[in-house]
């Protein structure tokens, strides 16, 4: 590899390192959450009432949501990318680029559909 | 005379089968399929919620067929198999150094579990769990 090619490393791992501490923060609580929903327990602040007046006028808690659900995206992407490798699918570029996308867009989803409420 | 570099073949598809430690490491990379895939669903969920009140309640039915709430629990046990793992390796990706002494690897994670314990709480009960 020529020395002076920059690597794209940081700036994929750092959102990838970013990401693995919100999952490990918040994931398991919303999932918690969106569980008990799938037994038929919805929580007040998931019904739509809830959580449409919690995310409506608080451009702060979109943002949070925001962050939460485009980091989270963006490691999981990454560790997909890894895990495909890992499982001996050797073609990386292709399984990057898919992943990679996907995350962006699905980040892209999130905001436009979080600032439409 | 071919220069061939010493090179141990290892089998690219079934390579974690050969040590135990291989095997939690690939246990640990399958959460991310689970985890990817729920937040999928949750991007699915804001569109419901921005789709208004209709297309969010048939969302919230929609979750509650068999196949979600076994994707459900799938998802929660790997969510909190990838904390429990991110919080354990934080003391040794993390070192902190106050003057001569490191900060203990134990206080480094233990500081992590109190943390994520208190910030779960607060989630619970601002959704009105309890």
């Amino acid at each position: 590899m020529a020395q002076s090619k920059k690597s794209n490393k940081p700036v994929v791992w750092f959102p990838f390192a970013a990401g693995g501490t919100v999952i490990a923060f918040f994931i398991p609580v919303i999932a918690l959450l969106t569980l008990m929903v799938a037994l038929g327990k919805v929580p007040a602040g998931l019904t739509y009432a809830g959580l449409h007046g919690w995310l409506a006028d608080c451009v702060l808690a979109k943002l949070a949501v925001l962050g939460i659900v485009a980091l989270s995206l963006w490691s999981s992407a990454h560790r997909l990318r890894c895990t495909c490798f890992d499982f001996g699918l050797r073609i990386d570029t292709l399984v990057a680029t898919v992943l990679y996308i996907a995350a962006m867009l699905g980040s892209i989803a999130a905001g436009v559909f979080l600032f439409r409420l | 005379m071919s220069q061939k570099p010493l090179i141990r073949e290892v089998p690219p598809a079934s390579w974690y089968f050969r040590h135990p430690r291989y095997l939690r490491y690939m246990s640990r990379e399958i959460t991310s399929l689970f985890v990817g895939a729920y937040c999928v669903l949750l991007v699915f969920g804001l569109g419901a919620l921005a789709g208004g009140k209709e297309s969010y309640e048939s969302f919230l039915l929609a979750l509650q067929s068999p196949l979600s709430i076994a994707f459900h629990v799938a998802a929660f046990i790997a969510a909190l198999y990838h904390a429990t793992t991110w919080f354990n390796a934080t003391q040794v990706a993390m070192k902190i150094q106050i003057g001569e002494e490191f900060v203990p690897g134990s206080t480094i994670t233990g500081a992590h579990y109190v943390i994520w314990v208190v910030l779960s709480v607060i989630i619970l009960l601002l959704a009105g769990v309890f």
